[in-house]
Order: C-alpha cells, then structure tokens, then sequence
C-alpha cells in the first residue's frame, strides 16, 4: 500500500537554512546539507528546499547545496525558488534535484509547465500553488509571498497546471502560513478532489493532529512542515507515529 | 570489474551515480561510470539502463545515440553480462509500451506497458511515494530483503507481465502494480533503489556482487 509522506521542508536563503534547525547533534544548525542529512537518518520520506532570496547572482550556491545532498542522501529532493525557465529546470537536475518546483512562473505563463514536464517528463515537474480564500469556498492564487492577488482561481489553475502535465501540486495555504493554526482544509480539500496527481499540503500546521487533518480531511496524499520538525517540537518519527495511530499509512522505519 | 550506467539523456543520473558508486566501493565491487560511448557499454562487465520520461522517447533517445543500443543488446543478449533497468529503463524490457502509441520494447521480459488504473478511483497517477514490496520469487538480489520494506516508486505507467515467473516482485495500489522483474541475467525495477534509502542501496549492493 501506498504510505502518506512526510516532507520537512528548508527555506533557504544564501545558501543558508533561514531561521537556522535545532536538531541534537547538528554540526551547523545553519547548513542545509547537514540538516537534510538529519532528516534522512531520521526517516523523512522526501526533503525540501525552497530557495527564498533565488537570483541569478546566487544560483551557483544552491546547484552546490543540491550536488551535496544528493551524492549524502538517497531519498527524494525537491528544489523550488526562482525556477523560471527548462533551462532552470535542467541545470537543477542536472546537480542532483529530482523533483523542480515553478511557481510564480506557471501563473505567468502556465505553458513552461508542459514545455518542463514534455523534455523531462511530468514526474519531476511540481506546480507550487499559493492561494488564499477570498471568500467562502473560493480561492485565489496570490504571489510575491502572498502579497499579491492574481485573480486567478486556485482550483481552475491547478487543473491547467496538471493538464499541462504537472506531475504534482504542492499547496500552501497563505491564510494560514506561519499561523501555526492548521491547514486551510477546505482549499486542501478542494484541489485535491480536483487533480488526479498528487498534492502535498502545507502552510500553517502547528500540531500533529494538523498532519493528521490534511491527509483525512483535505485528502492530501503528502505533508510538508518546517518549523514544527526544525525546532525540534516533534521528530519525523512522532509525527510518523501519530499519523500511523490515526489510521494513516506510513512509512515505519 | 567495471559498471556502465548508461546515459542517453534520459533524466538526472547524479543521484543514480552516486549511489552505485558508494554501493560499489562499500562492496568492493570495481569501478561505476556514468557513459554514452558504446565501447564502454560493450566492455563493461555490469550493464544499468535508467529512464526518465515518456516510453517512445526514451526508446528513440536509447536507438539513436550512436551504437549504445547495439552495444547493450549485444553485451546482455549475447555475452550475458548482468542488466539492471532502472524505472522506464525496466518498462523498457518489455515487448511493447503503449504510452502514447505502440512501441516495441526490447523484448527481454514479455509483457507490456499500460497506464495505471487503479480500482480505487480516488487513488492519485501518477503511483508516487514509498510502497512495500511483497516479494513473488526469491532471487539473489533480494538478499537481506523482505516482503515490507519500502520502495520509492514514482510513475504512471506499469508492466503487466506475461509469465508470473518472471515478476519477482509487485506493490499494491489498487491492485498489483509490478515492482521487480527478471530472468536469467537480467533484472528490473519499476522503483528508484537510488532513491529507497537502506532497502535501495541494498539492492544495488546486491546487483553489483550477483553472479548470475
């Protein structure tokens, strides 16, 4: 059977994890490397990087980062941030990437999903979605780190995206990112009712029994945290094992 | 002992690369090289084909690079040299593939490549995550693997294989959804061991020690 997955994921900025990770036993709470390594060993089913200051200047630090984790850990890395191009797309494979995210690209120009996903195939293209609810069972997509309305309705761009051959979603909730307050279930719930790949929640979980909401109630079939596993509030291994005693499948190890 | 992972630019090999050579130095099991020269892939003692992608191109992409496909075909058909298919690199062992349209396989494993329908029609395709491997047939590969352990798959498309001998291995999700194949001295895999952590670096390890 096919196991929910649990995704820490690492904002990244110069090269640097932002905010730092306090694990026991990190070398260097500010290194992404070191960290990914940690929760490899921790048993993370697939890691994160999201590139938040991404420019052209600063884009050899991250192929560095990527080429690092993937020659130290043998699970699946997805890499975000300031994807514009299938030139951007390549250059990240190439270093070790296996999955890349576009996002505010795709809402510029939703043809560079099937461009990426025809030359590479749509298993290593994802769509990052960001929306907000603009009013009761409607949400939009906002950009700029949720600063910025587009018009554009979260659910119809998701199935363009997927379409276009975007091989899955993943979805963050702006309402509720960095709220600690939970995922925004019914948007969860409605873009994942309405693609046939898979979509990874996230934004806003400040518990276990969040993790546990997205994947019954929103129907996401992966979870992506960051500050509950970063601080050292819960490991993998507890949020894995309360979501096991919810009913949930997961990955033991 | 030299192991050619063959590129035809079919996807990231760094992650693939990695993991067989640090399999390879652990086993002490020779040298790993990441080629898409022929006479590498013709003296090569360990043949592994990746694949990313749609089946027809990566069949096109795999005949048109200047003599790797006869130089493999030669080496696995003829001299026996021990075949790993990694993902479409697996699908690609079959008679045909019929993504997108018709396309003839390799024809190593008889079977055939299909879209994925899972009964459950709530069940996400692409098939993507960890599934535990039930294992059909015991095989020398598997040593130190049990039906349970975890296995990153990630694909819309599956092989439905002609003689159950042949599957070694299969997942469920919403149905048997063929994990491993193989016969004589050649092997597939429908998941990424590049990517399944312990259970995946063992199953390289074990490939690259197996003397068929």
């Amino acid at each position: 059977m096919l196991k929910t997955r649990i995704i820490p994921c690492l904002d990244v900025a110069d090269g640097r994890v932002v905010k730092g990770v306090n694990f026991v036993g990190l070398r260097d709470a500010g290194d992404p490397v070191d960290a990914a390594i940690a929760y490899d060993a921790a048993g993370a089913d697939e890691l994160c990087f999201l590139d938040i200051h991404a420019t052209h200047e600063n884009r050899g630090t991250m192929f560095d980062l990527v080429q690092r984790t993937a020659e130290h850990c043998y699970i699946p890395l997805t890499v975000g941030g300031g994807v514009r191009t299938v030139a951007d797309v390549r250059a990240l494979l190439l270093a070790g990437a296996d999955k890349v995210s576009f996002n505010s690209a795709a809402v510029a120009n939703p043809g560079v999903i099937a461009q990426a996903a025809d030359q590479f195939g749509s298993q290593c293209i994802v769509c990052a979605i960001d929306a907000k609810t603009v009013s009761p069972g409607k949400w939009e997509i906002f950009t700029h780190g949720g600063r910025k309305p587009t018009g554009i309705d979260a659910v119809g761009f998701a199935r363009t995206v997927t379409a276009k051959g975007a091989g899955e979603i993943l979805l963050t909730s702006m309402d509720r990112d960095g709220t600690r307050a939970g995922f925004n279930i019914p948007l969860t719930r409605a873009i994942s009712d309405a693609v046939s790949v898979p979509v990874i929640a996230s934004g806003g979980v400040g518990t276990l029994d969040h993790l546990v909401e997205g994947v019954t109630e929103g129907h996401a079939s992966a979870v992506l945290a960051a500050s509950i596993f970063h601080f050292g509030e819960f490991t993998i291994h507890e949020a894995k094992q309360h979501m096991a005693a919810a009913g949930i499948p997961m990955r033991l190890t | 002992m030299l192991t050619a992972i063959i590129d035809y630019e079919s996807g990231n090999l760094h992650s693939a690369h990695k993991a067989f050579e640090r399999m390879a130095r652990e086993a002490d099991a020779g040298e790993v090289t990441v080629t898409s020269n022929a006479e590498v892939v013709a003296k090569a003692d360990r043949i592994v084909l990746p694949g990313d992608g749609a089946f027809p191109a990566c069949m096109a992409a795999l005949k048109g690079a200047g003599g790797l496909y006869d130089a493999m075909v030669e080496a696995v058909e003829h001299r026996g040299r021990p075949f790993l298919g990694i993902c479409v690199g697996m699908q690609l062992m079959a008679t045909v593939g019929r993504e997108y349209e018709d396309t003839a396989g390799l024809g190593w494993i008889s079977g055939e490549v299909t879209k994925i329908t899972p009964a459950d029609p709530t069940l996400k395709v692409p098939h993507m995550g960890w599934n535990d491997l039930v294992i059909d047939h015991p095989h020398p590969v598997f040593e130190g693997i049990s039906t349970g352990d975890h296995a990153y798959f990630v694909h819309s498309y599956h092989m439905a294989v002609t003689n159950p001998a042949e599957r070694l291995a299969h997942v469920d999700y919403g149905g048997d959804v063929t994990a491993i194949i193989g016969r004589d001295t050649m092997i597939g895999m429908q998941f990424h061991p590049e990517k399944s952590q312990n259970t995946g670096l063992r199953l390289i390890s074990n490939f690259l020690t197996w003397k068929p």
